[in-house]
């Protein structure tokens, strides 16, 4: 059924799935780009991500919240991929401190996907985009079977996504 | 003239655990992003274990629905940072060469940088209460290795785990 879709409709799909993500919102994350296994978003920055009260630099945590979503919206629109997603596991790797005041922006490739694996990699960078804050290495669930529930679930975005008229 | 006692009495519990507790919610209550996940830590002797009551804020997949896996993430990353703050300034603490009261959003000088950290996803986090509780598997003078574990509704049902690396504070 997700073959039925054009590559249009997929990254529609994954962007009103990330957009509806709570979590998302509370942390301000929007999606810049998302096509073909290539995903790019950004995190303002607030000072209710600070990590390091001394220094204002936003926690660890933050950053990896924005790596896993990237990722997972990297494997969402990614044409060989099903619609939905599952984190199997991630690893992030902390290259330096983020400068405090500047915007976070995470850019991820699913580079691989097999019939129930997709893989990812990732960087997250503020605006000194030459020296990366962290890298992010990530294995996905890509279950095409219809059986699955997963499969399911991306059945009701896909008439969402029919309703609001993006065919 | 009477001789001085052997043996020190032992302090007072109410001292003991009013010390512990403070040093506790200074590591804790410190730091904004914690608070913004509204993380707290229960501690049982030196033993922590930190919570991450369910909120609407928290939820990943709003159709399951479940628990983002960032936050997860974040949970397990900041369980580990405060456990391995807590192992480090536990003997300071408790010989008194550190004054609880001074630890704060301005004065934290226990908390370690992370180098690395792997989440290993084994369940999806359901819109329940999640707990966790870090081990420090080695701590070096410069390096440290600590492993979580998260559980929901059964101990023995761990929903993810996790391994980091960090770098402890220069002293």
């Amino acid at each position: 059924m997700m073959k039925g879709m054009t590559a249009e409709q997929k990254a529609e799909m994954a962007r009103k799935f990330t957009e509806a993500i709570p979590h998302c919102k509370a942390l301000g994350m929007v999606l810049e780009k998302l096509e073909d296994g290539e995903a790019i978003m950004s995190m303002p920055y607030d000072e209710k991500l600070i990590g390091d009260p001394r220094t204002g630099v936003i926690h660890g945590g933050a950053v990896s919240a924005l790596l896993d979503t990237c990722c997972g919206s990297a494997v969402m629109s990614h044409p060989k991929a099903p619609a939905i997603t599952a984190t199997i596991d991630l690893r992030i790797d902390y290259m330096r401190s983020a400068t405090p005041g500047q915007k976070i922006t995470a850019k991820a490739t699913c580079y691989h996907v097999t019939r129930s694996v997709a893989f990812v990699r990732a960087v997250a960078l503020d605006e000194d985009e030459g020296r990366p804050v962290a890298t992010a290495t990530g294995a996905f669930t890509a279950d095409g079977d219809p059986k699955r529930r997963s499969t399911e679930i991306s059945n009701d975005i896909t008439d969402d996504v029919s309703e609001g008229g993006a065919a | 003239m009477t001789p001085p006692p052997k043996h020190k009495r032992p302090e007072p519990v109410e001292v003991v655990k009013h010390r512990r507790d403070v040093a506790l919610a200074g590591l804790v209550g410190g730091v904004p992003y914690v608070q913004f996940l509204g993380i707290q830590v229960e501690r049982h002797g030196d033993e922590l274990t930190a919570i991450l009551p369910f909120d609407e804020k928290l939820i990943g997949n709003p159709m399951l629905p479940a628990i983002h896996g960032g936050v997860t993430a974040a949970f397990l990353e900041t369980a580990a940072v405060i456990q391995l703050s807590w192992s480090t300034l536990w003997e300071d603490m408790e010989s008194g060469a550190l004054d609880p009261s001074t630890l704060g959003p301005e004065h934290m000088p226990y908390l370690p940088k992370t180098i690395d950290f792997s989440i290993d996803y084994l369940r999806s986090g359901l819109p329940r209460d999640a707990y966790a509780r870090a081990r420090v598997v080695r701590q070096g003078r410069r390096y440290a290795s600590v492993h979580v574990e998260a559980w929901q509704d059964q101990r023995g049902k761990l929903y993810a785990q996790a391994t980091g690396h960090f770098l402890m504070p220069s002293p």
